[in-house]
């Protein structure tokens, strides 16, 4: 199983849900987060002062799938969080040592 | 005769009389009470207080972090209420009561807790209780408007004993000079609103704290922008319309003079907030709702002195003279002067009340759409006046403050806050309280 970790866009969150409902994955955790990458922040104006802000608000997706879903998930999450704008942001990939539904109790991918 | 019937001739009469009294417009008790004046004033009074709670405290408190909100509503706050009573206990007898020998200079102490005031004594067309309590709206709002340049690092104990010191040495004098039959109301200066009174001295004494506070943790690279400009927003909304009874109400009395003040005050705030706005277009490609806002409280503070006495067109040029050099300065205390005046008390009361007074000294004569210069008196005869009441308040002002500051410093051991509780936030730290709660 692997747990995949993706910083987008908040504006993208709704495309990469239905996205992922598309091709089957119906479970996902979502926070707001801030980051940057190669973005670097920006700067905003008030009354002429510039404040750099460094952090931009970013959505933080958390998926856990099967190993044969992977491929189809990063390509669907891919497709749907990309601007082709810098900021888009990054998806990453970890292994996935064990899943527990907790109402059921059922453990691996019968969890997911 | 007998066919009118049901009233005896007596009760005939009182029933006369009464409608007579009910119609007349004067209350029997009163002596020269003018009903419409008073109703006015103390809408304008209503109005007016309005302005600080809540108005100038929404406009301060979105222009601050999350973190400290709630300090600046707490400032804004304690201050209208110690000021109401100290204006009681002393602050408005020497303001306006006659200080015999010494009147030209202050008042004197037989206004104190009102006791040689009934509810009928009269101050002018109005009852002085109202006329008390309108000036007291002006009391509030005048320290209340310095809480711009402190916020964020200030301590809570020092802004009180700031404010109290400061109303009865600097607010009071000047207030008595302008208002209260002083010298410089002798001398003929025009400050219908409170261009000296409130903007000019709030500005200077807001800038010798600044100084001697210290910037923010972070000036002025690292500061964080305002956290609600939405609320800026609306405190600036509230602001506009209260505006309507600082200036209107200043005439004292519901009349043309009123109506005219209420008019070159809203031209001026929306010229103002309009050349805010052109500037920033042009500047920076986007025009800001915060810089909008800020506009329009340059507008309304320049115009402020010169509300009673120039036209609807001085009121354009006002306001367009105001959006510009409040924005210039604006740009001049931060960045040349490097001073955290945070909330641009200085650039934007401070600088638009003094352009106010002496664009005034010009924009009343008629020759330029006023509503005319006294007997006699000449565009450069009014200019020297204006000019001179302007150097000292700011020099009495100024002067004051900074011993106002070192009192102040000396009693409560600094003015500013230990660095980690501005780290933290006033709010946790100095309040125990936290402004928004997510979960």
């Amino acid at each position: 199983m692997k747990y995949i970790i993706a910083v987008i866009k908040p504006h993208k969150l709704d495309a990469v849900r239905e996205a992922l409902s598309g091709i089957g994955v119906n479970g996902m955790t979502v926070s707001e987060v801030k980051g940057y990458g190669r973005q670097r922040g920006q700067a905003e104006i008030y009354r002429g002062a510039e404040y750099q802000i460094h952090f931009v608000p970013k959505a933080k997706v958390e998926i856990a799938v099967s190993d044969d879903q992977l491929d189809a998930t990063i390509e669907a999450l891919q497709s749907a969080a990309e601007t082709g704008k810098i900021g888009d942001g990054k998806i990453f990939v970890l292994e996935l040592g064990s899943a527990v539904r907790i109402r059921t109790g059922e453990r691996g991918q019968d969890a997911l | 005769m007998r066919r009118f019937g049901l009233l005896g001739s007596a009760k005939r009469l009182s029933l006369i009389a009464v409608l007579w009294a009910l119609c007349s417009g004067t209350a029997w008790a009163q002596d020269g009470l003018d009903s419409g004046d008073t109703a006015w004033i103390i809408t304008a009074t209503a109005l007016v207080l309005f302005m600080t709670l809540p108005g100038l405290a929404l406009f301060y408190g979105g222009l601050v972090r999350s973190k400290n909100v709630l300090s600046v509503f707490m400032h804004c706050f304690a201050i209208a209420c110690l000021a109401s009573i100290l204006w009681l206990f002393g602050v408005y007898s020497l303001a306006f009561s006659d200080g015999g020998a010494a009147n030209a200079w202050i008042g004197g102490l037989s206004s104190v807790l009102l006791l040689n005031v009934e509810t009928d004594t009269m101050a002018g067309s109005i009852p002085e209780d109202v006329f008390f309590m309108f000036q007291a709206t002006f009391a509030i709002i005048t320290p209340a408007l310095m809480v711009g340049a402190y916020v964020e690092r200030i301590k809570f104990s020092a802004v009180l004993i700031i404010s109290a010191l400061w109303l009865f040495l600097v607010y009071a004098p000047v207030c008595h000079w302008v208002w209260g039959g002083g010298w410089m109301a002798e001398m003929g200066v025009m400050d219908f609103a409170g261009g000296l009174v409130v903007h000019a001295t709030a500005g200077i004494s807001s800038l010798v704290i600044v100084k001697a506070l210290g910037p923010r943790s972070g000036f002025p690279g690292e500061i964080l922008p305002p956290h609600n400009p939405g609320m800026v927003m609306m405190g600036a909304a509230m602001l506009w319309v209260g505006w309507f009874g600082f200036n209107a109400g200043s005439a004292l009395a519901a009349d043309g003079s009123a109506g005219m003040a209420m008019l070159v005050t809203h031209i001026s705030a929306a010229t103002a907030s309009l050349v805010w706005m052109v500037i920033e277009w042009v500047k920076y490609g986007r025009p800001s709702l915060v810089g909008l806002v800020t506009g329009t409280i340059a507008g309304l503070a320049t115009i402020t002195p010169a509300s009673g006495f120039v036209g609807p067109i001085g009121a354009l040029i006002i306001g367009a003279a105001a959006g510009w050099v409040c924005f210039q300065m604006v740009q001049i205390v931060k960045k040349i002067w490097k001073l955290d005046d945070s909330l641009d008390v200085f650039a934007v009361h401070g600088v638009g009340g003094s352009l106010g007074i002496l664009m005034v000294g010009a924009l009343a004569a008629e020759s330029l759409g006023g509503l005319g210069l006294p007997e006699g008196v000449g565009i450069a005869d009014a200019l020297g006046v204006q000019a001179l009441a302007l150097v000292v308040t700011c020099l009495w002002s100024g002067i004051l403050s900074f011993v106002i500051v070192k009192i102040t410093a000396a009693v409560t051991g600094g003015i500013r806050v230990e660095r980690d509780s501005e780290i933290e936030g006033l709010d946790l730290t100095v309040h125990g309280e936290r402004a928004y709660h997510l979960e």
